[in-house]
């Protein structure tokens, strides 16, 4: 089984994620067990999956965290995923599902990040990665978390900024 | 000036560590070129035609003497033995060996410098006004809030990876020294009705292919809210900019597609949110900032019998006169005076500078001027607090080192980008065409009746040498793969902020001293007592210079 980093430890991803649908969304058969679905998916049969535990949503760096809105504090997980890792809107879609929306499950990064982005991901509110590629070298991934230990601004992992603190 | 504290010294130690471990990926295979890219340019580290070129930054232009002479012990070390300042106040280091940048990047930490995102697509080094704190037209001294803005744009979480680089300067002054208006973010100081700071803020300037006059987008921000409000700015950026088309990537392109209301509203809305968090400036934060910007320790001269003695030595010394008249400038207290050090005299490329040259300006600003200096993004560097008393002695001195050419402001003080010799993105060369046309203008006495002119070069549609904004502006162009220079007129930084319109066909190099010396004769026979050139092409337009210059020879 594949493994991720979460909450700075290397563990299986038990969960599957289901690609953008080519399709309608309302028509995609969702399968059973831990599954990440399109947010278009989500929409488009929400009525059906709000009734499982099992579902989480993913979030392409085109939509906005707006269309998921309050919808997130229901949910196990939230993913948000990087077509591209230079993408950066991902950033802020991770601050808004936390910091808008409340949302305190797994947040998880999808896709193209690479393991130098993740200290500022995890400031961001993220704190799953996984990666695209099954070969990445996990256990470097997990000592990035911790490329900087100390910040000036305020981020979801310490609201206080620097200047706050300052003795 | 700032000074690190032990907060400061822990992030960029962790900064330079980090930045060494990707270094050693890259060398090593184990990160890609298009993975390591960004994460170089962030470190200020760009690979040119010739060799890397490594962007340092100088917050907001200030440099002290033990910086200089750091940074002259890393251009002998690790380079040439000279380096170059920016358009942006940086300075730039042209023939770094990669694998002695981040030992390059620990010697400067000690001095607390660095080049942390000095390029890349994310915020870059704030810059402001060189006369900052001196200026006798300041409202509000820019730097600390420059410095609270250097702080929070710092490592960033959320805004390394934008659509694109993104420029904030600000000015506290009457009149505008930093270009806010042609900046991504413009910052404007300025009081209410009831004596209390704020800011006006101004988005979506911007030179490069698409030039614009920044927006305005809101009159007054209660100082405050600096940082929430640039940080909605930035989220609303972030998530809207585009991502397709790095060309269309910049805010100003945004900005212009929603139109600069909507753009407004939208940031408004995302503020609502974020207004009042912990972010939110209180006065001891800003007070903090503040007391590492209080006056040196000026004695109380007087300016009387100061400005005497220079009249007099003024008039035993025609020289000196006009260095004074056009390298020094009035200081908001009495018996100090702010100088200009030219680094442009006529065969040097400009802005370039030797480490010698570097450890002398360091000893100059020890002996005359609190150990300070500024650069400028005209590309020159500044004492900021000298004596009126010494400025005679300081004179002889400066001109025996070759830094007293008064051409401050004048045709001969050309702004140019490195351009083709060393930038890959260029069309054309810029140095040369500068240089010919220093050559075609060496007449000190003819080139200080001219006055104010501001000439400006850029090697490519990047702008990096402003040539929008120049009243007489040089863009390098490629036709076929021979390099043509485009000319432009009547642009204008500043407060009358204006872009400048294109004269013609494009010339060659060799033509380029000639069609200068046209346009100037153009102004020459046109100008009435009063009038500087940007003035006389304001009255009568473009068409006597096209006419001019674009005459069949009979
Ligand atoms: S204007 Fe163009 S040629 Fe000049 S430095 Fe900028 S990118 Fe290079």
């Amino acid at each position: 089984m594949p493994k991720l980093v979460k909450d700075g430890a290397i563990i299986e991803d038990t969960w599957q994620r289901l690609d953008k649908p080519e399709g309608e969304a309302a028509e995609v058969r969702v399968p059973e067990g831990q599954v990440i679905v399109p947010l278009s998916v989500w929409q488009a049969q929400r009525e059906q999956l709000q009734a499982r535990s099992d579902i989480g949503v993913w979030i392409d760096s085109d939509e906005s965290a707006y269309d998921l809105g309050n919808d997130a504090q229901s949910l196990p997980l939230v993913a948000v995923n990087f077509p591209a890792f230079m993408d950066g809107r991902a950033f802020s879609t991770a601050r808004l599902i936390r910091e808008r929306f409340g949302f305190n499950g797994e947040l998880r990064a999808v896709g193209g990040f690479i393991r130098d982005q993740l200290c500022y991901l995890s400031r961001c509110g993220v704190n799953a990665f996984r990666f695209d590629d099954d070969n990445a070298d996990l256990e470097k991934a997990q000592q990035s978390l911790a490329d900087f230990t100390e910040f000036y601004q305020a981020g979801v992992d310490q609201p206080q900024p620097l200047f706050r603190r300052r003795a | 000036m700032y000074i690190y504290d032990q907060y400061d010294h822990e992030i960029l130690r962790q900064r330079v560590a980090q930045f060494r471990d990707q270094t050693e990926r890259y060398l090593a295979g184990d990160l890609s070129e298009a993975e390591f890219l960004p994460l170089r340019l962030q470190n200020g580290l760009y690979v040119q035609r010739l060799a890397p070129m490594l962007r340092i930054n100088v917050p907001y232009g200030m440099l002290n003497s033990t910086q200089l002479r750091r940074l002259a012990r890393i251009a002998r070390d690790y380079d040439k033995g000279y380096c170059h300042v920016s358009t942006r106040q940086n300075i730039q280091y042209n023939w770094p060996d990669l694998d002695q940048v981040p030992n390059i990047l620990a010697e400067l930490a000690e001095v607390e410098m660095h080049g942390t995102q000095s390029s890349g697509n994310c915020i870059r080094n704030v810059t402001s006004d060189q006369f900052a704190g001196v200026a006798p037209d300041e409202i509000v001294d820019p730097r600390p809030y420059c410095e609270i803005v250097r702080q929070w744009s710092s490592f960033h979480p959320e805004f390394a990876f934008l659509p694109r680089k993104f420029k904030i300067a600000i000015s506290g002054s009457e009149m505008d020294r930093a270009a806010i208006q042609v900046h991504d973010i413009g910052l404007q100081l300025v009081r209410n009705g009831s004596g209390e700071i704020g800011f006006k803020v101004l988005v979506g300037g911007g030179l490069g292919r698409t030039p614009v006059i920044a927006s305005a987008i809101r009159e007054y921000l209660p100082q405050e809210h600096l940082l929430t409000y640039l940080e909605a700015i930035l989220r609303v950026y972030n998530l809207h900019g585009r991502r397709d088309n790095k060309y269309k990537a910049r805010i100003k392109i945004l900005v212009r597609a929603m139109g600069a209301e909507t753009f407004a509203e939208a940031v408004e809305q995302e503020w609502q949110h974020l207004k009042d968090a912990p972010s939110t400036l209180r006065r001891e934060d800003i007070e903090r900032a503040k007391s590492y910007f209080t006056e040196p320790d000026y004695q109380n001269l007087d300016d009387a019998s100061a400005q005497a003695q220079l009249e007099q030595q003024a008039s035993d010394n025609i020289a000196f006169g006009k260095w004074l008249s056009r390298n020094v400038r009035q200081h908001r207290v009495d018996g100090y005076a702010a100088v200009t050090l030219s680094l442009k005299p006529t065969g040097i490329a400009p802005g370039d500078i030797t480490d010698t040259q570097l450890e002398h300006i360091a000893n100059l600003a020890e002996r005359y001027s609190f150990a300070e200096v500024r650069t400028t993004h005209e590309q020159n560097m500044v004492l900021a607090d000298v004596k009126k008393t010494e400025l005679f002695d300081l004179w002889q001195e400066a001109r025996k080192l070759g830094f007293a050419t008064p051409n401050i402001g004048t045709l001969t003080d050309i702004i140019c980008c490195p351009g083709g010799d060393f930038c890959s993105l260029a069309n054309a060369k810029s140095i040369p065409v500068a240089e010919a046309i220093q050559r075609q203008f060496e007449d000190l006495d003819y080139v200080y009746d001219l006055g104010d002119l501001d000439l400006n070069i850029s090697g490519c549609m990047n702008a990096c040498g402003h040539h929008h904004v120049g009243h007489i502006g040089v863009l390098g162009v490629d036709k076929k793969g021979q390099e043509f220079y485009q000319v432009m007129l009547g642009g204008n930084a500043g407060n009358k902020a204006s872009l400048a319109k294109v004269l013609g066909p494009a010339f060659e190099a060799e033509e380029m001293p000639e069609v200068v010396q046209k346009v100037v004769n153009v102004y020459l026979e046109n100008r009435t007592e009063e009038e500087l050139f940007i003035d006389t092409y304001q009255r009568i337009g473009i068409a006597p210079f096209k006419e001019r210059v674009y005459a069949k020879a009979s």
